[in-house]
């Protein structure tokens, strides 16, 4: 047994911390907030090439072959400062398929350009449903001569306003069995056909909505088997569940931290207020909250790792991690007062940040019932 | 990071696995397998011993000790191991304070004479201990207590009050600490004494718990005499020799695994149960609570191995074990009473009773759990001490 983070792990998170400190502080994440396109295009390239898009993919598609501890790691410090911008969507959640589904030769072409930051993509799965599962997904594709024809609404999808590619997850048989036909395509988000609005959102994380009409796809663009698709997906979920929790724990040990400055700072009746008991109940309870939720996130990582069997756990992190981040965010505002509720303070992102994102990839709620279903409840 | 155990670490699991799962099977009627059945029943008390003499042959009452007193040089991974497997099989056999807070109070302070003296006796389980610590007015404010030793001669004698002592009516021996200097700042005038029970000048008096089981004790001393060689470490040194103890493995990885084994029965339980013509197991508030203990044990036992994992690097380190302390025990308080709600009126029925659900288990244990967010440092206790040692957070005295 071994707990720690490996040497390289440690200089990975002390890099990410400085790099994300210095080039994008929360003044302009807040900046980024109002402005359409949501990312820095230089920072993005300045990510790349510390080797970020390319982390997880292995060295002979362009990558540097890190482990999904090594993400983790990284997705901590991108949680922890808010880090605006397309990695999430392009990095992991249309990498990840192509890595794991891909021809040879959709590898070759895709991700060296991921992992060089040439290209943005999004995931254009959920729909009006606003659910995670095969039966959400009613977007068609069409066999018509040599091209699919895709028709549907895609909602909720981050990222596609700036996409050059949209992987599109489609349904190209029947609903008896939902999850026998799903075909995931790689589409060029300029194919004639596509709409994409951005939608309001309480966390200004750029979402859009993407309406699919008659848009043509050639064959080759196919990813994976024709109905073969949702065990890509299903297994894609597994892996940006437990990384989106990476992303949360992040958050959470900002706030953490946060607090413990400011109740060591603030004075109320001549001391801080960090002396008061209730202020150190709140405070304690935040750390061991998401103390723990680290150390079932990094098991569960391990498992990801590992290709072990990991649906109670991924479950289990996500319902946890969701209710911590949460109450994390309500008691940073609480214990910062005024302050926290303004919008010159950066509490109030994380608040709309944490409430925005523990409802992705399944509430808590949700994936308790899965911990059910796996007690064979 | 690498959650894999050695193949060593992994043999003695099973080894562990096999002893504990047979032993499980000789609990007399109506153990629970807490701190309560040990003590207040006759039947109770003769399966711990008998189980005692089992661990002793095995020497798995001394699993990290120096090899020289009887022990294994065993890490705290081992045991956690064996905390995990023997609590969630439930069952008793290892003295609670011998092994794991006096033993290594005696090793650290210890003179080599007191070593010799007691450490083999406790690895053989010839000791049944009972702490001598709270007092009526020092619980959770333990260093201000009271209990005053004079020096006389060749022996120091003993006035006061102990309090919450459990077990103390079927232990054979006491480890207590003492004033012996009254001048000097609270935490620097306590002495640390072993002795055994029959000493004259012990009185012991039941003190009930809440559901009549007879746990705790008052055990006063009047002009009790303790010779001066069952001191250990140097006189007025006594709280740091008592720190020294509560250094041993802290993970609550045990707390853990009955949490564990307790969800267990319960989501048996919902699974045959049917109320309202619906089986438990499908209503979806049941499965949501059920699910939330699930992910909260296994979160808990991830902090747990994490804890022991720190300790085998830093044994002192502070915020970690209490939030373990704080976080299981609390957990077991919440667990115990979901199990009643969602027995409902059932779940308030006694063992005996031919209604009772899993024979009165969570009744008991709605209980008996409130007794552990108290004990070995309270609940507030915990959060003061992540808030002051572990964050660093200003305290006003």
């Amino acid at each position: 047994m071994n707990l720690d983070f490996t040497e390289e792990q440690e200089m990975l998170r002390t890099m990410a911390r400085d790099f994300i400190d210095k080039e994008c502080p929360k003044t302009m994440v807040r900046e980024l907030e109002d402005d359409p396109k949501g990312y820095f295009p230089e920072i993005w390239s300045k990510m790349a090439e510390l080797g970020w898009m390319g982390l997880i993919i292995p060295e002979k598609y362009g990558g540097t072959g890190g482990s999904f501890m090594d993400l983790v790691v990284l997705l901590e410090e991108i949680g922890r400062g808010c880090l605006p911008g397309p990695f999430f969507s392009t990095a992991i959640l249309s990498a990840l398929p192509i890595l794991a589904a891909g021809s040879e030769e959709q590898k070759q072409d895709f991700l060296p350009r991921i992992a060089k930051g040439q290209i943005i993509m999004a995931l254009a799965l959920t729909e009006p449903s606003a659910t995670y599962d095969a039966a959400g997904v009613s977007t068609t594709a069409r066999l018509e001569k040599d091209d699919y024809v895709i028709n549907g609404t895609k909602l909720f999808i981050h990222d596609a306003h700036i996409a050059d590619y949209l992987l599109c997850v489609t349904r190209t048989k029947g609903w008896s069995l939902p999850e026998q036909g799903i075909t995931l395509f790689l589409v060029d988000a300029k194919t004639p056909g596509i709409k994409i609005t951005p939608l309001l959102t309480i966390a200004d994380d750029k979402q859009n909505e993407v309406i699919l009409e008659n848009v043509s796809v050639p064959q080759k663009n196919m990813i994976g088997e024709l109905h073969q698709g949702w065990p890509v997906i299903a297994r894609l979920l597994e892996q940006a569940t437990i990384a989106k929790c990476a992303e949360m724990i992040g958050g959470a040990d900002w706030i953490l931290e946060a607090c413990i400055d400011y109740a060591k700072e603030r004075v109320q009746y001549d001391r801080p207020i960090g002396s008061f008991g209730m202020i150190q109940r709140y405070i304690a309870d935040m750390w061991t909250e998401v103390g723990i939720a680290k150390r079932l996130a990094y098991y569960t990582t391990w498992l990801v790792e590992q290709g072990l069997p990991c649906a109670m756990e991924v479950a289990m992190t996500k319902a946890w991690v969701s209710d911590v981040y949460m109450r994390q965010a309500r008691m940073g505002v609480q214990i910062h007062g005024g302050i926290g509720t303004t919008r010159d303070h950066d509490m109030g992102l994380y608040y709309r940040r944490a409430r925005q994102v523990t409802l992705l990839f399944g509430d808590a709620n949700l994936h308790r019932e899965v911990v059910a279903q796996e007690m064979g409840l | 990071m690498d959650f894999t155990f050695t193949p060593q670490q992994e043999a003695l699991r099973a080894e562990f696995k096999e002893f504990f799962a047979e032993e499980e099977k000789r609990a007399p009627e109506g153990w629970t397998g807490g701190i309560e059945a040990l003590f207040a029943s006759d039947e109770g008390w003769v399966y711990h011993r008998s189980v005692a003499e089992k661990l002793a042959e095995r020497g798995w009452l001394a699993l990290p000790w120096p090899k020289e007193y009887g022990g294994k040089e065993h890490s705290y991974m081992e045991q956690l191991i064996f905390s995990e497997v023997k609590s969630y099989h439930r069952v008793p056999g290892a003295d609670l304070w011998g092994p794991y807070i006096v033993a290594p109070s005696i090793l650290e302070y210890g003179t080599e004479e007191i070593k010799r003296e007691w450490l083999p006796r406790i690895a053989r389980a010839e000791i049944n201990w009972c702490q001598g610590w709270s007092e009526p007015n020092a619980g959770s404010d333990l260093a201000s207590l009271t209990t005053r030793a004079v020096e006389d001669g060749d022996d120091y004698v003993i006035n006061g009050q102990k309090t919450w002592t459990s077990g103390a009516h079927r232990a054979d021996h006491i480890f207590l600490m003492a004033r012996t200097d009254p001048n000097a700042p609270k935490h620097r005038g306590l002495t640390y004494f072993l002795s055994e029970m029959d000493r004259p000048g012990i009185t012991v008096r039941p003190l009930l718990y809440m559901n009549r089981a007879h746990l705790y004790n008052e055990v006063y001393f009047d002009n009790l005499r303790i010779p001066k060689r069952n001191i250990v470490g140097p006189v007025n040194v006594g709280w740091y020799v008592t720190m020294a103890g509560i250094n041993f493995e802290r993970s609550m990885v045990g707390g853990v695994a009955e949490a564990k084994r307790d969800l267990e029965d319960l989501v048996e339980f919902c699974k045959q149960t049917r109320r309202d013509g619906q089986v438990l197991a499908k209503d979806p508030l049941v499965r949501q609570r059920l699910a939330e203990f699930a992910i909260e044990i296994e979160a808990g036992r991830q902090w747990a191995y994490n804890v022991s994992w720190l300790q085998s690097k830093n044994p002192m380190i502070s915020g970690e074990p209490s939030a373990s302390k704080y976080f299981i025990t609390e957990l077991t308080v919440r667990l115990a009473n979901a199990g009643v709600e969602i027995m409902g009126l059932y779940g308030t029925l006694r063992t005996g009773s031919k209604w009772a659900n899993l024979q009165g288990k969570f009744e008991a244990l709605c209980q008996e759990s409130l007794g552990i967010t108290i004990a070995a440092g309270s609940t507030e206790t915990m959060i003061n001490l992540i808030a002051w040692m572990g964050l660093k957070l200003p305290r006003i005295r």
